[in-house]
């Protein structure tokens, strides 16, 4: 293959640029390290279980935060097993949150299994199907930088599946820490503990 | 609330109370997957401005939903039947491992008068499952005793950061009536 396939490191990097007071939110696995990868900061939250839960924890801060911008990061696997939430997320349409999809067709955590996406599911067009504003498949850094700024517009429920290959990155890993993340990121936005 | 049927003997409005005591603790948040136990709150949450009603496809994405929002500063409940907790299972490790509050209402099956035997297993063991996934559980038998244990769960989710849920009995909701449309 002579063209290059976008590389998921290179597109959270990009996703994430002056990033401002965005909320991301990541499902397990790779997204988490890449995003984690791209700077740690005290707007992240990062998931290391509840599989499928990485875009209705960025709807509930979504629905919560209107003032903010909120990115949910995940990758097709997570994505698959939260689909019927795009259901859900839809019908709320918050016009602040941007679901990326880093798609490379795979189980990475699980050792490159194929998934659903592999076999020729088009999860941008099952987000499209549902009524999201705004889809797309994204293959090329140009993608990824209009993503970029739609993601910070905040006028519309977004959805984009990335298109990467397969490489495994360098595991770069957040804490574990379930309680000192949530609270971290609660402090950020001007919470205060109970 | 107090109701008065015609025998004249005043009964407690349980359905309204649940809307009621959420709201007395501040619920900004209503998810759910529909059930007729449920109806009423369901109602007062839609047509509640300041509340967002949320329906969801399959029950975990409360868990989710509801800890997004408490990131985001707001308080929630979720509202569903108990075989939805099945459904629940696995994803209420966020709660767990992030100690997020978490308040469940749950409307029960297969515990008394149950005439789809299909909703036995996982009704009969609804709050068994709960227990081993760290939720504090409440069961309510009586109209009396709605009002004060959705009190104290919500207490103790939302000043405590715990996992807690109260559990409908059907001897409390009532047989179902399966020949309604007939």
């Amino acid at each position: 293959m002579t063209s290059a396939l976008l590389n998921r490191r290179d597109v959270v990097a990009e996703l994430l640029k002056d990033r401002g007071d965005l909320i991301v939110t990541t499902g397990l696995g790779s997204p988490s390290y890449d995003v984690m990868a791209a700077g740690d900061h005290d707007r992240n939250y990062y998931l290391w279980a509840a599989m499928g839960s990485a875009a209705t924890v960025g709807l509930g801060l979504a629905m919560s935060r209107p003032q903010d911008s909120v990115l949910v990061v995940t990758g097709d696997g997570e994505m698959l097993m939260g689909m019927g939430a795009l259901a859900t997320i839809a019908v709320q349409a918050p016009r602040n949150l941007t679901i990326a999809v880093l798609d490379n067709g795979h189980y990475g955590e699980t050792g490159m299994q194929r998934s659903h996406a592999g076999h020729g599911i088009e999860l941008d067009r099952v987000a499209q199907s549902v009524n999201f504003d705004w889809t797309a498949r994204i293959t090329d850094m140009a993608g990824v930088q209009d993503l970029h700024a739609r993601i910070h517009a905040k006028n519309a429920l977004n959805f984009a599946a990335i298109t990467i290959d397969v490489a495994e990155e360098e595991r770069v890993l957040p804490s574990r820490d379930g309680v000192y993340i949530k609270n971290r990121v609660r402090a950020a936005l001007g919470q205060t503990s109970f | 609330m107090l109701q008065t049927p015609s025998h004249g003997v005043p009964s407690i409005d349980w359905k309204a109370q649940i809307y009621e005591v959420l709201k007395e603790f501040d619920v900004k948040h209503a998810a759910y997957v529909p059930d007729a136990g449920h109806s009423t709150a369901i109602e007062r949450f839609a047509e509640d401005e300041a509340v967002h009603s949320v329906v969801l496809t399959t029950e975990e994405e409360g868990i989710g939903y509801l800890a997004g929002a408490w990131l985001g500063g707001d308080r929630g409940v979720l509202l569903l039947q108990s075989s939805g907790v099945g459904n629940c299972i696995n994803t209420l490790a966020l709660q767990v491992c992030a100690r997020f509050p978490l308040l469940m209402v749950v409307t029960m099956r297969g515990d008394w008068a149950e005439f789809n035997q299909w909703q036995n297993p996982m009704g009969q063991v609804t709050e068994a499952a709960l227990n081993l996934m760290g939720v504090r559980t409440w069961r309510a038998e009586k109209a009396e005793e709605v009002e004060g244990l959705l009190r104290g769960a919500a207490t103790m989710a939302f000043e405590g950061d715990q996992a807690c849920a109260v559990l409908l009995s059907q001897q409390l909701i009532g047989k179902k009536e399966w020949n309604k449309a007939k």
